[in-house]
Parts: structure tokens; sequence; C-alpha cells
């Protein structure tokens, strides 16, 4: 994902242009949330009063909806994110390999980030690239067809 | 349009587009310039045709040669060999033999294969996505214009009379859906296209709405006279990048042809369209969560009836139907009821769209008639199972559709002669397994991935996907008993009887599939202590 912005004022930033592209409707709440999801990287605390202030949603629904999409995060992820499909056509491809080389590499747990701050590992429903599985999906880059002995040299290519 | 000499095709899919599709088209565009063949060869990106292990894919039209994979560094000589000298290079084809879908459909035209018979994927891989006068060119928004020369009760009665049932899995009669929104009394009316696609091992909206996303277009507003609305929204999933953004471009060169907008055609019709982009949850394919989340809050199930024919979007009427469906619509309108009830079985007309994954030699998106049996399949459009193994069962329609053994490979896969057996057809998924995949493990994968899905909204779903993963797990650890198979059972049949919405209804039918048709191989982990396929850990007790 992007680098996350330090500063309040680049998340406030991130907030107000998603609620420009938009429009301040409730109707918009998820694609506001997805965009500012993009652009951070993580939904931060600041990020989502701000959007409850000018959307007009209570903060309480608000986590609600943060809390229910996978794809929206309240924890901040590392530098790259590493989404792998754990759904049977890609199970049934040979993922289960795929995933014992992925946990060997990283040696962090699903769902968590390494200390270095560098991957987030997380599990993902199908991907909708099934004709290519096991699908691993680093940032926004899809790597179809994955063997477990690839997985040292995919990883490598990111710092 | 201009007519040219080729017609140059590239698979634009994200598996082609990562492996450096776009290098190869720009490298192509700037040799065919070089060349000085830019008058006579037209070039294109096409989307998903369907097959990815030979990714990226050049076709070259009209000999319908298709080069596969393609690397920036052979790109030269393709221009310079097939373009510029009209010779064939036999060794940059992608073989023959392990050709599927949209390809072999391609080679079937050339009678080296039995044909598909394509409806909803006519246009995929042939036209331009991004290009509103290809499809026009295909016969593009004819239909529409055609269907406002009728009235909008004889829309539906045609449609009614096409016999085409909902391609989301249910199969319920798509004119009689349209029939009751029309009906329904309140304005304003809405019409919804669910490409909220999650159904795992499903992917043929994807390739539909990324390879001619106009004829979804046509189609919604097609419906949308039929029943009086004039708005309309596609759900498309979050993870559809490529999809959303065709759709966007689509709908804004509709609107500046009038195809689309205000006064359609010149007519009293308006009719708008709006994409809203998921983000992330199998439930919101489930019609009244897709309806939630596009008022902007958490995908939950509501309780039906009421159903959101009478009680949809912000409490109107509104009509939902699927990609698959909606893509049927506009070839429906320009030929004929009759016609479309000539293909298929009398109870299902039409085609389907089937995904092939798993253990065989060929994966791949097919459009069959609708009565095609699972061994046909395999044989034809799989090429057979991969490294010559049996097959031992076949899932159908995601994660929530039905595991078949090998004893109904011969039924003819339609909506009728499926629920006869006992089974449902679901999204069309087909995901094949051979003799090594073990029927516990994957009863685990799919109860996972329920538990984890589930929304947590009614406690049948929530509860029993975790208790029956946590049993599961348990026998695929040598610790199960035979209780424990009475406790799945009983867990099944609650969930599908209890269960809020069709995520947890369904839930429970891979697992009663599999405690039927595989009991010995459960036995096996609970009674011996063994999984026969080695797969499963056992760790809790060795022999």
């Amino acid at each position: 994902m992007t680098n996350h912005p330090s500063n309040g004022k680049a998340v406030l930033e991130a907030v107000r242009t998603a609620i420009d592209k938009h429009g301040n409707n409730r109707e918009e709440l998820i694609p506001i949330l997805n965009d500012i999801n993009h652009t951070v990287g993580y939904l931060p605390k600041e990020a989502l009063e701000e959007v409850s202030r000018l959307v007009k949603v209570p903060k309480s629904q608000l986590f609600a909806v943060t809390t229910f999409y996978r794809m929206l995060s309240t924890r901040p992820r590392g530098r790259h994110v590493i989404q792998f499909c754990e759904s049977a056509p890609c199970h049934v491809a040979g993922g289960r390999k795929v995933w014992e080389t992925l946990l060997d590499e990283l040696k962090v747990n699903p769902e968590e980030t390494t200390p270095d701050g560098k991957w987030t590992l997380i599990t993902v429903s199908c991907l909708g690239i099934c004709g290519v599985g096991p699908v691993i999906v680093i940032d926004d880059d899809i790597y179809g067809n994955v063997a477990p002995e690839q997985v040292h040299d995919i990883l490598a290519k990111y710092d | 349009m201009k007519a040219y000499r080729s017609m140059v095709l590239i698979s634009s899919d994200p598996i082609s587009m990562q492996q450096g599709a776009q290098q190869v088209f720009d490298l192509l565009q700037s040799k065919i310039r070089s060349f000085g063949l830019e008058e006579e060869v037209s070039l294109s990106m096409v989307g998903d045709v369907g097959r990815h292990d030979v990714a990226p894919i050049v076709i070259v039209y009209p000999e319908a040669v298709i080069y596969g994979p393609v690397k920036p560094d052979s790109v030269h000589q393709l221009v310079e060999e097939h373009l510029y000298k009209g010779r064939i290079i036999p060794e940059m084809v992608a073989s023959v033999r392990e050709l599927s879908g949209r390809i072999a459909w391609l080679q079937a035209r050339k009678g080296t294969l039995p044909a598909e018979k394509r409806i909803v994927l006519e246009r995929a891989g042939i036209i331009d996505p991004t290009s509103i006068e290809d499809y026009i060119l295909h016969d593009g928004y004819t239909a529409l214009a055609k269907t406002l020369e009728m009235k909008p009760a004889e829309v539906i009665e045609l449609i009614t009379k096409s016999g085409l049932r909902g391609r989301g899995g249910a199969g319920f009669p798509t004119g009689t859906k349209w029939g009751f929104v029309a009906r329904a009394p309140g304005t304003p009316k809405y019409v919804i296209c669910n490409a909220d696609e999650s159904e795992p091992g499903t992917f043929k909206d994807r390739v539909i709405i990324e390879g001619d996303p106009h004829s979804i277009i046509e189609a919604m507003a097609i419906a949308a006279y039929a029943i009086g609305a004039s708005e309309g929204y596609v759900y498309v999933r979050g993870e559809y990048a490529l999809a959303q953004e065709r759709l966007r471009l689509a709908i804004q060169q509709a609107e500046e042809m009038g195809f689309l907008g205000d006064r359609i055609f010149g007519t009293d019709f308006s009719f708008h369209i709006h994409i809203h982009s998921g983000a992330g949850a199998y439930i919101c394919g489930e019609e009244t969560a897709l309806i939630e989340s596009i008022e902007g809050k958490r995908g939950e199930p509501r309780s039906r009836p009421p159903y959101p024919t009478t009680h949809g979007l912000w409490g109107k009427p509104t009509l939902v139907n699927n990609v698959e469906t909606l893509a049927n619509i506009p070839a429906i309108m320009r030929h004929g009821a009759d016609w479309y009830r000539s293909i298929g079985t009398p109870s299902s007309p039409g085609t389907k769209c089937y995904t092939i994954l798993g253990n065989v030699n060929v994966t791949g998106i097919i459009e069959v008639p609708m009565g095609i049996t699972l061994r046909e399949v395999i044989a034809i459009y799989g090429k057979g199972m991969k490294n010559g193994s049996g097959f031992k069962m076949a899932q159908t329609g995601g994660s929530s559709g039905s595991v078949i053994p090998a004893s109904l490979q011969d039924t003819p896969m339609d909506f009728d002669s499926f629920s006869k057996a006992g089974v449902s057809l679901g999204s069309g998924a087909l995901l094949i397994c051979d003799e090594d995949t073990c029927s516990v493990d994957l009863a685990k994968v799919l109860l996972n991935f329920f538990r984890k899905e589930s929304c947590g909204k009614c406690n049948p779903c929530r509860i029993g996907t975790q208790r029956a993963y946590e049993i599961l797990t348990n026998i695929s650890e040598g610790t199960g008993t035979q209780q424990d198979i009475a406790d799945l059972m009983t867990l099944s049949e609650n969930m599908n009887l209890l269960s809020n919405c069709g995520l947890g209804q369904t839930a429970g039918t891979p697992l009663h599939d599999i405690l039927s048709h595989f009991r010995a191989e459960v036995d096996a982990h609970i009674n011996l202590k063994v999984c026969p396929s080695g797969i499963c850990p056992m760790s809790g007790r060795r022999i």
C-alpha cells in the first residue's frame, strides 16, 4: 500500500479529497472509506472522526461499517500487504503448500504485521482469478499459478 | 468505421497485465507504425479471453491465430513475419490441444472442437471493450432501440416467454420478477445489476463486464424501460478494479451517444446508471445485503419478505438481476423468445457460463447450452484430468454449491435436472477434484470460508459455521468421534432451516453432500485415524 502519512494534516487532506470526489451523502460512505483506506493505507481514528463530521454519520455507525468490510482496515498495516486466497479453488490447486511457505518465509501469523513493519499477511476469500490458482496479491500486483518455490523470489522484489 | 486488413487483439485480464500485456501492446503499436502498417492493422486490448496459463495472448484475425505467451522481445518478429510478410509463426502459437473457453470456440469455428454456444460472451474477446463504435458494429444498442418502440408490458411478456431464468444461482424466472417490480406500487423504482461476484471459483461476470461492458448497460436500460425505473446501480465488488474502470468509460460513452441519460433515443424515457464499489464482503452478493451496502451500511441481509421487488433500495420497488442474466437480455430482444427457447433444455432455455477449475488440464471459462453433462465438460473443455488421475468429486456453484460424486457425472446440468438429483447448479463454478483431494479437508476449507464470511446477524449461521469448522478440524486431526458426524448432520440441517439468508441456508449443503457421498472416507478419519489421501494432519493420535 501507500506510505502512511505520519501527520494528521495529510490524513485530513485524504478525507477531504475523497468527500469532494464522491459528495457527502450517506450512500457514498463506502466509496469514500475505500478511497481514504487506499491513500492512507488504513483508516486512522482522526480520519473516521472527520468523515463522521462531514458526512453526518454517528461514529458508532461508522465503526460498524468499517469493521464489516474486509478491504477497510482500522489498524495500521505494513508497507506491503500480502493477500492470500484461501478459498477452495486455490486450495485444491496447491494453495496449502504456498501458504505454509509464506508463513515460513515471513515468520508472521496471519492478520499480523512483521516487527520491521514491512509485511502484513492477510487471508482473503476468492479474488475472482481462480483460473490461475493458487493466487496471491501483493499490494496491487497479482501473482497466479504460484508454486511454493517461487515465493521467496516474489517476496524479494519488494523492499 | 474504417476497414482493416488485420485485427490484432491483446488479452488484458489482470494476469495478462501482470505478465506485461501493456508493454506488449505498446511495442506492437510502435512496431506496427515502424512497418507503416497503422492504416492496415487495428490493435485493441480485449479483456479476458478465457485462458491465463499462456498470458498475455495475442490473437490475429482474420486468420484467428492465437499466440501466447507473447514476450516483449518476440513482438518484432510477430509484426515482421505475420503482419508484414503474412507468415504465421508456428513456434509462437499457443498449442491447439490445450485450448479452452473463448479460444476453443475460435478454433471450433475452424471445425476442430465441438462448438460452444455463445450468447452472453458473444463479443467478449472479439470487440474492443473501450470502444462503443465496436459494440454498435456488433448489433449494439439495436435491442434498446427496438425495445423503446414496444410497450413496457410487451417487453416483460417477451422476456417471460423466452423462459430466461436468473443466472445468479437460484434460477428464478426473470420475466416474472420484472412483472413483480413493474406492478409494485411506489416510485421511483430502481434497477440494480448484481456484479458482486464473490462465490469462490466464479469469474464469469468479470469476464462479461471486462470484455463487453456495453451489453450490461443496454440490458439495464431495457429492464428500466420495462419496469418503469429511471435510476440504476451496478454493484461491482471492490476487487474488480478493471471491470469498474471499463463500466465507467462505457457509461460515459453511452451518455455521450444518447443511449443513456436524459431522453434516450429522443424519447421520453430517461435512465441513469451509477457504479457502486463493494469493499470486500461475500455476503453483499445476497440481494438485500447488497441493497444495505449501497445505502452505506453494513452488508447485513434484511428479513424477507418483503422482497426487494416491493421494498428494495430506499424502501422502493427494486429489480436486482445478475450480470449474466442481464447479458442475455439484448440478444433475446433482438432474436425473439422462440429463438432463445430453441437453445438449452425446455425448462432451462439458453446457455450457461461455467468456470472450469481444479485438477483438470485446462482451466478457464466456457459458455455452453444448458443440459451439458459434467463428464462432457471435463473431457471436451477441461481436456481430461490432470496427470491422468481419476475424477473424485466436483463442486458446482462455488462454496455454497453441491458436491457431486462420480455417480452424478452424467446428469444434465440444468436447473430442473439438478434439483431432481438433489443438487444445485449455483453460479456456474465447476471445481473438479481428483483422487488426491481429501473430502474432509475440502469440507474444512469450505466451512472456514463460511465462518469468516458469515455476517453474524443471525445465530444459526454465525455459531453453526464456527462450530462445524471446529468439529471438522477435530476430525482432520484424528480426534473426531462418530457423534461428530451426527452433530454435523444436525448442524447442517439446522443452518438450512433456521438461517436468515442464503449464506447460512446453503453453508451446510457441501457438508451434507460430503457426509452422504464420502462417508467411508470420513469414517476412516474417525475410526482408523487415517487420512486416506494423506492430506489431513492427523496429529491428534498417530498410528
